[in-house]
C-alpha cells in the first residue's frame, strides 16, 4: 500500500473522486468523515500540529493519480473539524489552522499524568523543559506545540493545578505543579 | 360614389394606380380639390393627390370616404387656361383651370370628342405647392400626346407635336425618357432583356456540346455490353490479357462515375478498394483525436468536405468501410443494435472496458450508447445523484466513477471487503501501477 513517509495510506487513498468535493450529500457525508479521520490520524502520528492551507500539505495530494484537493476542498474539512473541536484557525483568513488530534483537555490530562508518572506534584519546571526536556522524551508531551501546551497549561491553572509565572529567563515561563 | 362623369382609377393592393403602358408619373400635388360648377354630377373631389402623367390627370385620394380614384385622360382637354395673376388670387388658394370635352350626359370622353365642354378647376391647397412647374409640365404633357403614340419603343419619331423638342418627354430617338419609378423599372427589363439574350447564345454553344455528351454517352454504353458480354465468353489464351485491359476499361468507367454492373456483383472493384484505403488512412487522424471511436456520419462529413470536389456518396463510404474487412488496416466498422454505426480503432476495441480504472466523461458514455453528449451528460449526474456515481473534476476533465464510498467502513479503513467492487477497482487499478 503506499505510504506518505511512514505512513501507511490508505487504499481509497488512490480513488480519484476521493480528491473532489462531492455535491451529493451522503457521498459527501462518507467523504467528509474520511478526510476528517485522515486528517487527524495522519497528524497524530507524524506529530503535526498545524497545517498551512496555502503550503503543499503532502496529505492533500497524491501525485500517484495526479489529483489534490482544491482549496475549497481544504478549507471545507478544515472548518469541519475545527466546528467539531478538532481544529481552530490561527487567523482570520483561515490561512493557518490547528489541528487538535487530542483535545486541550485531553492534553491537560496527558500533562497531569506526565506530571504524577514522574513525581513532578511539587516541582518547577519551565514550559520549554516540558515540551522538549530529557523527561517528556517518548512522550507525547515531547515536541507538543507551544500554543497548545500553554493553553492546556491555562486550563490546568484555572483548575488550581498549577501556577504559572514568567521566568528568569526574558523568554520562558515556567510551571509550579501543585496537584 | 364616384361620379359617372369620371374614369375610375385601378388601384394595385398597396394603393397606387395601375398605369397604363409606358405612362409615366411627372408631378405630383397634395391636398387638391376638383371643383366642376357646370355639371351637376360631378363628384365631390376634396382634398387628395393630384398626380400628373403622360397620359393622364390621377386624383387619388387616402381612404374612400373622400371619394373614388378618378382619372381625367389628358385626351380629353381642349384647353388649359394660363394662370391668372390678380389681387384675389393672390389671397385664395391657387387654382387651374382646363376645359374638358364630355359628352352629352355629362360623361368626360376619352378621346375628347364629347359635343359638350365643362371647364373644371383644380384648387391646390396644399401648402409649398409650386404650382408654376406643374402647369409647366401639364402643358408639356397635354401637348406630348403620349396616349396617341403608344408604345416607347417606337423609334421612328413619328410622335406628332413633340418630336422636335429633345426637352419634354420624348428624347430625339423617339425612346421615352427613364424618368421616376417607373424609370427605374424600365431599366431594369432592359437589363433582364439584355441578359437573357447573352444567355440563349451561350446555350447554343451548350447545346453542341450536349450532343457530343450523347455521343460519349453511347459510347460508353456500348463499352459497358462489351463488358457484359465478354464476361460470359470460354476461356482462352489471350484472355488473360483481354481481362486485363477490361480491368483498365472497368476502372475508367467507375472513375468517371459510370458503375461498371460486372463490379456490382463482385464485391472489390479497384475504385472501391482505392477509396477505402484512402478513407483508412484519413480517418486515422480524427480518430485518435476523438478518441478511438467516430460516428460514421461524422466521417462521411469530414471526408467529404475534405476531397472538395469529387464528393462520394454514403452508399460509396458505407462500401468503402465494408471493404476494410479484406484488408489489413487498423480501423473497423461496428454497427451498434440502435442501428447507430461507429468505426474505430481496432487496438481500441480490443482494450478491456477500462471505465472501472478511469471512470468515463460525457462524451465516452455519449459514444458507447449512441447519444448526445449533452444527453449522456444528464443521465450521469442523474445517477450521480442516485448514489451509483461520484464525481472527479480534474486537469484530465469531468468525469465520473462507480462510487465506492458507501464500500469504506469508516471504523476499519483499510478492510477490503473481498469480491466487492471496492476489491474489483482496486485490482484494476494497481494492477496499471
Amino acid at each position: 500500500m503506499q505510504k506518505l513517509g511512514d505512513y501507511k495510506l490508505p487504499q481509497f487513498f488512490n480513488y480519484p473522486p476521493y480528491f473532489t468535493l462531492q455535491p451529493v450529500r451522503d457521498t459527501r457525508e462518507k467523504q467528509i468523515q474520511l478526510w476528517k479521520d485522515l486528517i487527524l490520524d495522519y497528524c497524530r502520528t507524524q506529530k503535526i500540529f498545524v497545517i498551512a492551507l496555502e503550503e503543499d500539505f503532502p496529505l492533500f495530494s497524491n501525485p500517484a493519480i495526479e489529483r489534490s484537493l482544491s482549496h475549497e476542498a481544504r478549507e471545507a474539512f478544515l472548518s469541519i473539524l475545527v466546528s467539531d473541536g478538532r481544529a481552530e484557525w490561527l487567523d482570520k483568513r483561515h490561512r493557518k489552522c490547528l489541528i487538535l488530534w487530542h483535545r486541550i483537555q485531553e492534553w491537560a490530562n496527558i500533562i497531569l499524568n506526565f506530571v504524577k508518572e514522574y513525581g513532578l506534584e511539587d516541582s518547577v519546571m519551565t514550559v520549554e523543559e516540558i515540551r522538549s526536556g530529557i523527561e517528556s522524551r517518548g512522550t507525547e508531551l515531547h515536541g507538543i506545540d507551544r500554543t497548545i501546551l500553554m493553553r492546556a497549561l491555562k486550563l490546568l491553572e484555572q483548575k488550581g493545578k498549577l501556577a504559572i509565572f514568567k521566568g528568569t529567563t526574558a523568554d520562558d515561563e515556567g510551571v509550579k505543579f501543585s496537584i | 360614389m364616384a361620379g359617372n362623369c369620371l374614369e375610375v382609377v385601378e388601384l394595385t393592393s398597396s394603393g397606387r394606380p395601375v398605369l397604363l403602358p409606358s405612362e409615366i408619373e411627372c408631378s405630383l400635388l397634395s391636398a387638391v380639390d376638383l371643383e366642376c360648377e357646370e355639371l351637376p354630377n360631378f363628384p365631390n373631389l376634396k382634398s387628395a393627390i393630384l398626380t400628373l402623367t403622360t397620359h393622364r390627370l390621377l386624383w387619388l385620394p387616402d381612404s374612400s370616404s373622400q371619394g373614388a380614384s378618378s382619372a381625367i385622360p389628358l385626351a380629353s382637354i381642349t384647353h388649359i387656361f394660363s394662370a391668372k395673376k390678380s389681387l384675389k388670387s393672390m389671397f385664395a388658394s391657387p387654382r387651374i383651370r382646363f376645359q374638358l370635352s364630355v359628352s352629352p350626359d355629362g360623361r368626360v370622353s376619352s378621346s375628347g370628342s364629347g359635343s359638350r365642354s365643362i371647364v373644371v378647376t383644380v384648387v391646390v391647397r396644399g401648402k409649398g405647392a409650386d404650382l408654376d412647374v406643374f402647369l409647366t409640365k401639364f402643358w408639356d404633357n397635354w401637348r406630348g400626346r403620349a396616349w396617341e403614340t403608344g408604345n416607347a419603343d417606337v423609334t421612328s419619331g413619328s410622335v406628332s407635336g413633340s418630336g422636335s423638342t429633345s426637352s419634354g418627354l420624348y428624347t430625339k430617338e423617339g425612346t421615352v425618357r427613364m424618368v421616376g419609378v417607373s424609370g427605374i423599372l424600365r431599366k431594369e427589363q432592359e437589363m433582364w432583356e439584355t441578359t437573357d439574350k447573352s444567355l440563349q447564345d451561350a446555350f447554343q454553344d451548350l447545346n453542341a456540346l450536349m450532343s457530343k455528351a450523347k455521343e460519349m454517352v453511347l459510347l460508353a454504353e456500348k463499352m459497358r455490353q462489351k463488358l457484359l458480354s465478354s464476361s460470359t465468353s470460354q476461356p482462352s489464351a489471350a484472355e488473360d490479357e483481354e481481362l486485363g485491359s477490361k480491368q483498365e476499361m472497368q476502372d475508367w468507367l467507375l472513375s468517371v462515375g459510370i458503375i461498371s454492373p460486372v463490379t456490382k456483383e463482385s464485391a472489390g472493384a479497384l475504385y472501391h478498394q482505392q477509396l477505402s484505403r484512402q478513407l483508412a488512412d484519413f480517418v486515422r487522424l480524427p480518430l485518435e483525436r476523438a478518441g478511438g471511436m467516430m460516428n460514421l456520419i461524422d466521417i462521411y462529413c469530414l471526408f467529404n468536405r475534405a476531397r472538395g470536389t469529387e464528393l462520394i456518396s454514403p452508399e460509396d463510404l458505407l462500401q468503402a468501410c465494408v471493404l476494410w474487412e479484406k484488408f489489413d488496416v487498423p480501423v473497423m466498422l461496428r454497427k451498434f443494435d440502435s442501428g447507430v454505426m461507429v468505426i474505430q480503432n481496432k487496438s481500441h476495441s480490443d482494450e478491456e472496458p477500462d471505465a472501472l480504472r478511469t471512470g468515463i466523461s460525457a462524451r465516452d458514455a455519449a459514444i458507447t450508447v449512441g447519444i448526445a453528449p449533452g444527453m449522456a451528460k444528464e443521465h450521469l449526474l442523474t445517477a450521480e445523484s442516485k448514489g451509483y456515481l461520484c464525481r472527479d473534476i480534474s486537469a484530465d476533465g469531468f468525469r465520473f466513477y462507480i462510487n465506492l464510498f458507501p464500500e469504506i467502513d469508516p471504523n476499519n479503513v483499510y478492510l477490503v471487503k473481498d469480491y466487492g467492487v471496492y476489491d474489483t477497482w482496486l485490482s484494476v487499478a494497481s494492477a496499471s501501477g
